[in-house]
């Protein structure tokens, strides 16, 4: 075996003095190519922008074009930064602890964003079990089904509900038929219709880390809860949700993170009253023009966003590590 | 075992798929409404398709959204693919902690804010917003999710057959084209699949990287979404679930094919 090995190792050796020093310098090439390229591509069109977005939301308000000062430039040299540097302030971070308006807008998207991840996982949690206990026959197609609606564009899924949501919209119509109501139900702009968008758009986010946790379960731990006597909710509660947690974990911060900084929703079916950090954003780049503020919005709104992330990186680290 | 596939499992199955699809169905159902009031049935018709064709701002919108579509997808294709094999075969060189950092963050990154931060930087670089910038923006932020897709197929790549091509003389650039490339060739696809869709879905990084004479797809159907729901727009999204859900489809029955096939190929190499 040891002997194979080694004359393996020679011809190895042998092709490689064959192969011409071009091509030799060409492969290194190539495989220093493979990495600059796509590293100095995130670098210019990620990293940079950040930087940019901080400073930004270091400067202040001009009416200029680009709409802010001091817009640094190469031409004033090492003195000019620094000169320019003297310029930067706080004050558009101490200007969004003022207005309560802000304040009130991040609160709101992290409780809006924290209960439609609850109800998410209240509706995604049966069907999540359901397809795991499927015949192992049904289970692709049923996943295939999970998958598809992701698909489909976010904009016309969220669009697809105001139809069924407005005052004389389909779902009113239908509950007026079977005579439940008498009056419109009033969910359109409101908050409740920011909950069922939410739901619906980032459910498949819930199923699939749900599916993935209780497919590999062993139900024959249940069985035997169930032949020593114990009910089945208890059962559910001490076996099956514990060794359901971390797709539990996996499948809320995956709905909470981008629910956070939502804007498609909320603008679309929550109403003019309502109040989320991504909206708020928007408004104040889009119609008050205050690329500053509109900076600082952003760079708060990240570090609010570290410690879900950082759950989320946690918990999936540890489901890597039990995998192995 | 099946005594787990009870009838509580079968009715939770059945309402979820409801709630996921019936919103859709009825949208679907509406784009062939014969009134103008989207909510109200007046009878079967197609004329919405019609007037959608002889919309010419529709029209023009659905070209710049195809245009950025495919020259996003393919370059991301190529950079995510190139950023998974820096990820998985190059393990140690400075940096790798920041590059992995920059795959990862986007994913999890608010649309606003990507957005944002790629306009300060057109703007700062004094590049003028239009179909460059978006397709730019587009190619950012799929390469990551190309990017992941084909990193999880090169994991589980057994490295022993690059090896058998390499000591048989083959050069690491051969080498990669005839053995790895074709290996990896269904996550290629997936990842570019996965970019083209992203990259037509997307309304809220275009807003931001978009400039005039750019106007893509869903932000000319949001502008018209915002005035009120139309047919006219029920019909253009029942075209462009169509497109999706074809390729979709499609996809998978193709790589449902030829997993068959290489199962049919192992078994008669086994028996050979």
């Amino acid at each position: 075996m040891s002997n194979l090995a080694a004359s393996a190792d020679t011809m190895n050796i042998d092709a490689a003095a064959a192969r011409p020093l071009a091509s030799r310098f060409l492969s290194g090439l190539v495989s220093r190519l493979v990495i600059i390229v796509p590293y100095l591509w995130l670098l210019v069109f990620f990293l940079v922008p950040f930087i940019i977005v901080f400073k930004i939301s270091l400067s202040q308000t001009a009416i200029a074009m680009p709409p802010y000062v001091p817009a640094f430039s190469l031409e004033d040299g090492i003195s000019g930064f620094f000169s320019q540097l003297g310029q930067m302030s706080i004050d558009n971070y101490l200007w969004l602890t003022e207005d309560a308006l802000y304040f009130n807008a991040y609160v709101s998207s992290i409780v809006i964003a924290g209960i439609s991840t609850l109800l998410t996982l209240l509706v995604g949690y049966p069907i999540a079990y359901g397809m795991a206990r499927a015949p192992a026959n049904l289970r692709p197609t049923l996943l295939m089904l999970v998958i598809l609606p992701f698909w489909t564009s976010f904009l016309i899924r969220v669009y697809a509900w105001i139809g069924i949501l407005k005052p004389e919209g389909l779902l009113n119509q239908f509950l007026q038929a079977i005579g439940i109501i008498d009056d419109p139900l009033l969910i359109m702009n409101t908050n409740t219709a920011i909950y069922i968008g939410i739901v619906y758009s980032y459910l498949p986010f819930m199923i699939l880390p749900l599916y993935a946790a209780l497919e590999k379960m062993d139900y024959s731990l249940i069985e035997a809860a169930q032949d020593l006597g114990c009910p089945p909710i208890s059962a559910f509660w001490k076996i099956t949700f514990p060794l359901s947690l971390p797709g539990v974990i996996a499948g809320c911060m995956l709905v909470f993170i981008p629910a956070v900084g939502e804007f498609v929703i909320p603008d679309l079916l929550g109403g003019s009253q309502t109040l989320m950090i991504g909206k708020t954003l928007w408004n104040e780049f889009f119609n008050n023009r205050d690329w500053p503020v509109s900076s600082a919005v952003a760079v708060i709104l990240l570090l609010l966003l570290i410690v879900p992330i950082m759950i989320f990186q946690a918990a999936q680290a540890r489901a890597q590590e039990q995998s192995r | 075992m099946n005594s787990g596939w009870s009838r509580f499992n079968i009715s939770s199955i059945v309402l979820g798929f409801a709630f996921l699809y019936l919103p859709i169905v009825l949208l679907i159902i509406f784009s062939f409404n014969e009134s103008k009031l989207v909510t109200v049935w007046g009878g079967f018709s197609t004329k919405w398709y019609g007037s959608l064709f002889n919309n010419q701002g529709l029209m023009d919108a659905a070209w710049v959204t195809a245009r950025v579509g495919v020259i996003s997808a393919t370059v991301a294709t190529v950079l995510g693919t190139m950023a998974a094999l820096t990820l998985t075969r190059y393990t140690r060189f400075r940096g790798r902690i920041l590059f992995s950092g920059m795959v990862f963050a986007p994913l999890v990154m608010p649309e606003v804010v990507t957005g944002l931060s790629l306009l300060l930087l057109f703007v700062a670089i004094g590049l003028d917003r239009g179909f460059l910038t978006v397709t730019l923006a587009h190619i950012t932020f799929s390469m990551c999710f190309v990017a992941v897709v084909v990193q999880s197929r090169l994991v589980s790549f057994d490295r022993s057959l690059e090896e058998a091509a390499m000591d048989l003389g083959a050069p690491p650039v051969k080498t990669f084209f005839q053995i790895t490339l074709p290996v990896i060739a269904p996550a290629i696809v997936s990842g570019w699949m996965l970019a083209f869709t992203l990259s037509l879905d997307d309304l809220v990084i275009a807003s931001f990287a978009s400039g005039p004479g750019a106007t893509t797809l869903p932000m000319k159907i949001y502008s018209q979404v915002r005035l009120g729901v139309t047919p006219e727009i029920n019909a253009a999204c029942t075209l462009m679930i169509g497109v999706v859900a074809v390729g979709v489809i499609a996809a998978s029955l193709i790589n449902k094919r030829r997993e068959i096939q290489r199962q049919r190929d192992e078994q008669a190499a086994q028996r050979a």
